[in-house]
């Protein structure tokens, strides 16, 4: 007996087709279809999706879900019960979990617990560098044979250009794209928050965005050489921005992603030293949060990624010094990304989406973000005028590390559908 | 002096920063009033009898203990110490552990002295007794910039506007020199940073002060040059070669000294360098307020520590 899925009068977008219009969407056995026959639209779970939109389930190429090792933060079982609330069906994680995943046991360990444990689709990604260490290479290609779709020492950066240079030389071999977290360490030492009036103001360690330049720049340099795709993850400064800008315009193989909090916050929030605001990258200036934002709009920047970094109430509450760095973000992505891009009127839906979506799945290679007949039904459906208040204690990741706790936000995600199956339903996790 | 104190609302003293300029002449109207009377009759004064505060010093600093010990004392209260020596950032005492240390003692008061810059306002906002910030990483040190610009307008007279004040040194990583903008700003003076470019940004313009990094023309017109402690090992080792290039360059000495006015005075937080950022010969000199410094500090906090209670505890007026 097959399910069918029959999704009533809807505004579907689907970015990747071009289509934006009010109409129905089909799916048999968990794929998308063209139509249903008169006995299957009998036999269909109808959702009315009126007033809604439907899109592809949303890509979030950067989560971390802390599994294994410091599953007191999230697990694979919370984190993906986060990111279907936040409407996310796809979800990449990064490796820096304890042990981190350099060797080929720990994905396995990781796939199967995505196997067991997972309400969305998750896929790994495995570290450039044995323990992270930025010394020697990681087993890439054994890596790649247990599913990873990209090489990251997320949370740390290869800080020896010799190394950085032969591990993309080397993932290029496994048509594996570099992600890179870009930060000069030497530059950072003890710096807790941007370097600029705020902190000058507060007394607190500065971060310059030179850190993150100067590693950008490295990085340009090396995809040029190579012809590798590197991939900058969270981009937080004006320059940077601009640097991956005009080595797009050469035809350099670079790509970068926005976070919502770089999008939505600037350093002042700082001000009153809570440690909810800090973050790796820092928060930086007002010019800087334009400055990405414009790189979301010219198509710098063509991806919204969350790096969801989930902490515990009692790590974060101390000094802001002491505090760790990171916020989580997958079950508020979509309506501060609304706020910020739609809800002010700088770009449309589709454009959003887009970002989200197939452009997103399309940087790692990833089989989703479309609703292209064949597809895998993945599915969600959202109002994007509906006032929410965030409020963390009710978020389904384990951590609630929220800078816009308290916040009215317009975008409510309506349902989330998996193959077929909807695990969000507006109000509660139904998927087993 | 009853009227100023019930003006002031206060229960934490957390910055130079939130003051208003009237909250800063109220400490200093208080000040001038404990002094008067500790002149005449050097017997404790008995407003505090009965009350604990507890000095917490999470980072260790002598001199400032001390002063507020004494001016604690002086006001009649009991103090309770409670020092760790050790770095929080590395040992892992949370603001939670140091909240509950200072609710099981039942201290009446809090001076906080802590590595973390953000510290006593944190504490400040889940304590319900006064929180006495006594210097806060590189934030702040507000008792210091009262106890400053206390001594500056007993030297200067009590309007500092227009007044040249030039701070040289270690601008980036102090504390003191942040109070002291806030404050000097707040009281009409012009404030002029001087040192290696590497400790006083240019991004400090942005605060409403001068950057003049050629010491001469920094010196000159200056009303008051005050000298910041040098600590090469602490922080700055990167920011600038070597104590011995630092004294080259910015130490005062007896000729740079000439190119201030002839009544400028010198002042230093303590504990000097002797013959790195300042000679001592110029420490020892009647320019140097130095002393006159250190004695200011005790009014000044016995004034705060007195408005902070009094605020949390209207009763203390009327006794
Ligand atoms: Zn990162």
């Amino acid at each position: 007996m097959s399910s069918i899925l029959w999704i009533k009068n809807g505004r579907v977008i689907d970015p990747a087709n071009k289509r934006d219009g009010t109409g129905d969407l089909y799916a048999r056995d968990g794929v998308i279809v063209d139509s249903l026959s008169e006995s299957e639209l009998k036999a269909a779970e109808v959702i009315d999706a009126q007033g809604a939109v439907v899109c592809p389930g949303l890509v979030d190429i950067h989560v971390h879900l802390r599994e294994p090792g410091q599953t007191h933060k999230e697990d694979i079982a919370s984190g993906t019960r986060a990111a279907a609330a936040g409407g996310f069906t796809t979800i990449v994680c990064m490796p820096n979990t304890s042990p981190v995943g350099d060797n080929p046991g720990t994905i396995r360990r990781i796939n199967d617990s995505i196997t067991r444990n997972a309400i969305v689709n998750v896929y790994p990604t495995g570290c450039l560098t044995v323990e992270m260490k930025g010394e020697q290479l990681a087993p890439i290609g054994s890596l790649k044979n247990e599913g990873i779709v990209a090489v990251t020492d997320d949370g740390l950066c290869v800080q020896n250009n010799e190394i950085m240079r032969r591990a993309v030389e080397y993932a290029r071999m496994f048509d594996l794209p570099v992600m890179d977290h870009c930060q000069d360490a030497s530059m950072t030492q003890g710096a807790v928050m941007n370097e600029g009036y705020w902190s000058l103001k507060l007394g607190l360690k500065g971060w310059p965005s030179a850190a993150e330049d100067l590693i950008i720049a490295r990085n340009v340099v090396f995809s040029r050489q190579f012809d590798a795709h590197i991939h900058m993850q969270h981009v937080s400064s004006a320059y940077g921005v601009d640097i991956i800008r005009r080595a797009k315009k050469r035809g350099i193989r670079v790509s970068g992603e926005a976070t919502p909090h770089h999008m939505y916050f600037t350093d002042e929030c700082c001000k009153d030293y809570d440690p909810v605001f800090k973050m790796n990258p820092p928060l930086r200036t007002e010019e800087d949060r334009q400055a990405v934002i414009e790189g979301v709009l010219d198509g710098t920047l063509e991806v919204i990624a969350t790096d969801h970094a989930p902490h515990t109430a009692d790590e974060k509450d101390n000094e802001f010094d002491i505090a760790p760095f990171g916020i989580i973000g997958l079950e508020t992505a979509l309506a501060a990304s609304l706020e910020v891009l739609v809800h002010s009127g700088r770009c449309d839906l589709s454009f959003l989406i887009a970002r989200m979506t197939h452009m997103a799945a399309e940087i790692l290679n990833l089989p989703a973000g479309t609703l292209s007949t064949g597809a895998k039904a993945d599915i969600t459906l959202f109002d994007p005028d509906a006032e929410i208040v965030v409020d963390p204690d009710q978020f389904h990741g384990k951590s609630t590390n929220c800078p816009w706790n308290g916040k009215r936000l317009k975008g409510k995600v309506l349902r989330t559908i998996v193959a077929g199956k909807t695990v969000w339903d507006g109000n509660q996790i139904t998927a087993q | 002096m009853n009227e100023l104190i019930a003006n002031w609302t206060r229960k934490d003293l957390i910055s130079i920063e939130s003051l208003t300029r009237e909250e800063i002449d109220t400490v200093h109207a208080l000040a001038k009033h404990f002094k008067e009377i500790m002149a005449t009759n050097p017997a404790s004064l008995p407003s505090l009898r009965g009350r604990t505060i507890l000095n917490l010093f999470i980072e260790p600093s002598t001199r400032t203990r001390i002063a507020f010990e004494i001016a604690a004392k002086r006001l009649g209260a009991d103090v309770t110490l409670v020092e760790q020596a050790a770095s929080s950032l590395t040992k892992g005492e949370s603001l939670r552990d140091t909240a509950q240390v200072v609710e099981a003692l039942q201290a009446d008061t809090v001076v906080l002295r802590h590595s973390a810059a953000g510290s006593p306002l944190y504490l400040s906002k889940i304590l319900n007794v006064p929180v006495i910030n006594a210097g806060d990483g590189a934030h702040e040190h507000p008792t210091q910039a009262l106890l400053d610009t206390f001594t500056m307008r007993e030297k200067l007279g009590q309007s500092l506007e227009g007044k040249k004040i030039t701070i040289l040194g270690d601008i980036l990583f102090s504390r003191v020199a942040r109070s002291n903008i806030f404050a000097l700003n707040k009281l009409g003076a012009s404030v002029t940073l001087s040192g290696p470019a590497t400790l006083v940004p240019d991004g400090f313009r942005q605060l409403g002060v001068e950057v003049d990094l050629d010491l001469k023309s920094a010196l000159a017109d200056a009303d008051v040059v005050m000298l910041l402690r040098i600590q090469h090992e602490r922080q700055t080792s990167t920011h600038f070669p070597s104590l011995g290039e630092y004294k080259s360059l910015y130490g005062l000495n007896q000729e740079r000294a000439s190119w201030l006015k002839p009544d400028a005075i010198i002042m230093h937080p303590g504990p000097v360098n002797r013959g790195v950022e300042l000679d001592s010969s110029l420490a020892d000199s009647n320019r140097s307020v130095i002393l006159q410094q250190v004695a200011n500090g005790i009014f000044n906090r016995m004034a705060v520590i007195y408005l902070c209670m009094a605020a949390n505890n209207k009763n203390l007026i009327s006794e």
